[in-house]
């Protein structure tokens, strides 16, 4: 108990790599439950963010180097782009469908 | 307790609390505006991993753009003006299962793991100059594939979006 209070107030990797852990599975959760897209979408970047919060504190604190900081960078120019696309098509099955529930889009043509 | 343990806690809350609001709340608005305050807590943890430049990319990219192009995808998509903007779930049980099973994996063999964690904790000083050098040298192809990914995304997308004037009509 005392080591785990000791734990807690040293704030090191395995800090960092559980709140990613957690916010992981609280993307997942989202994705396989919300029935709007939009939602989905939500859930998508819940999980990009914790894959870059895994990349920055490897980076930090085993590493030494920045390559897992170039990563991150990555990671967010293609989450950009994924946004982008993704929102895109929402809206198009909006105005063919319009719904966004993805459990009644069954039809790639209308 | 010293000041980073406070501000890291902080941070951590800010963003734990505000995830799960966005996964939990019935309303989309809701959990709209509660990733605002997930990417804001992600980026001070970027701040506290001595990721300054990756922070303020986080928030000028993801806050400013994703977050926005996000709450323009609910407004036109959510009749806003009726009660519609409520949103159900599906498959809750086996959702909860498969996730509580994840969560216990990650968080077993991240605590299990008996990662080499580096002896020199002075960490980095002044990211960018040395980030700029690395797209620029080691990265300069991923780099250059990722402005073009990024360039015909947004092309396709302005294209996908914009609604179709058919001659017939």
């Amino acid at each position: 108990m005392h080591n785990f209070i000791q734990w807690l107030q040293t704030p090191g990797l395995n800090h960092f790599l559980i709140i990613s852990g957690i916010l992981f599975s609280l993307g997942i959760f989202a994705i396989l439950t919300r029935r709007n897209a939009i939602m989905v979408l939500m859930g998508i970047e819940l999980v990009l963010n914790a894959a870059n919060v895994n990349f920055l504190a490897f980076s930090r604190y085993t590493t030494g180097t920045l390559d897992g900081q170039v990563f991150a960078i990555f990671v967010i120019i293609l989450a950009a782009a994924e946004a982008a696309i993704a929102l895109a098509i929402v809206l198009n099955i909006y105005q063919n469908f319009n719904t966004v529930n993805v459990d009644e889009i069954n039809q790639l043509k209308d | 307790m010293d000041l980073y343990t406070i501000i890291f806690y902080l941070f951590a809350v800010i963003t734990l609390i505000s995830a799960s609001v966005v996964v939990f709340s019935k309303n989309i608005v809701y959990s709209a505006f509660a990733l605002l305050f997930t990417f804001f807590g992600v980026a001070g943890l970027y701040v506290l991993m001595m990721a300054d430049f990756i922070a303020i990319t986080q928030l000028l990219i993801y806050v400013g753009g994703i977050l926005v192009l996000v709450i323009f995808g609910v407004m036109l998509t959510t009749r806003v003006i009726s009660v519609e903007m409520r949103t159900g779930t599906v498959q809750t049980l086996p959702a909860v299962l498969i996730v509580a099973a994840l969560a216990g994996t990650l968080i077993g063999v991240f605590w299990t793991t008996d990662w080499r964690v580096s002896s020199s904790t002075a960490g980095f000083e002044k990211t960018a100059p040395k980030i700029g050098e690395m797209l620029l040298t080691g990265y300069l192809l991923p780099f250059e594939i990722a402005s073009v990914v990024l360039l015909v995304a947004l092309i396709g997308a302005a294209m996908i979006a914009r609604r179709e004037r058919k001659a017939s009509s």
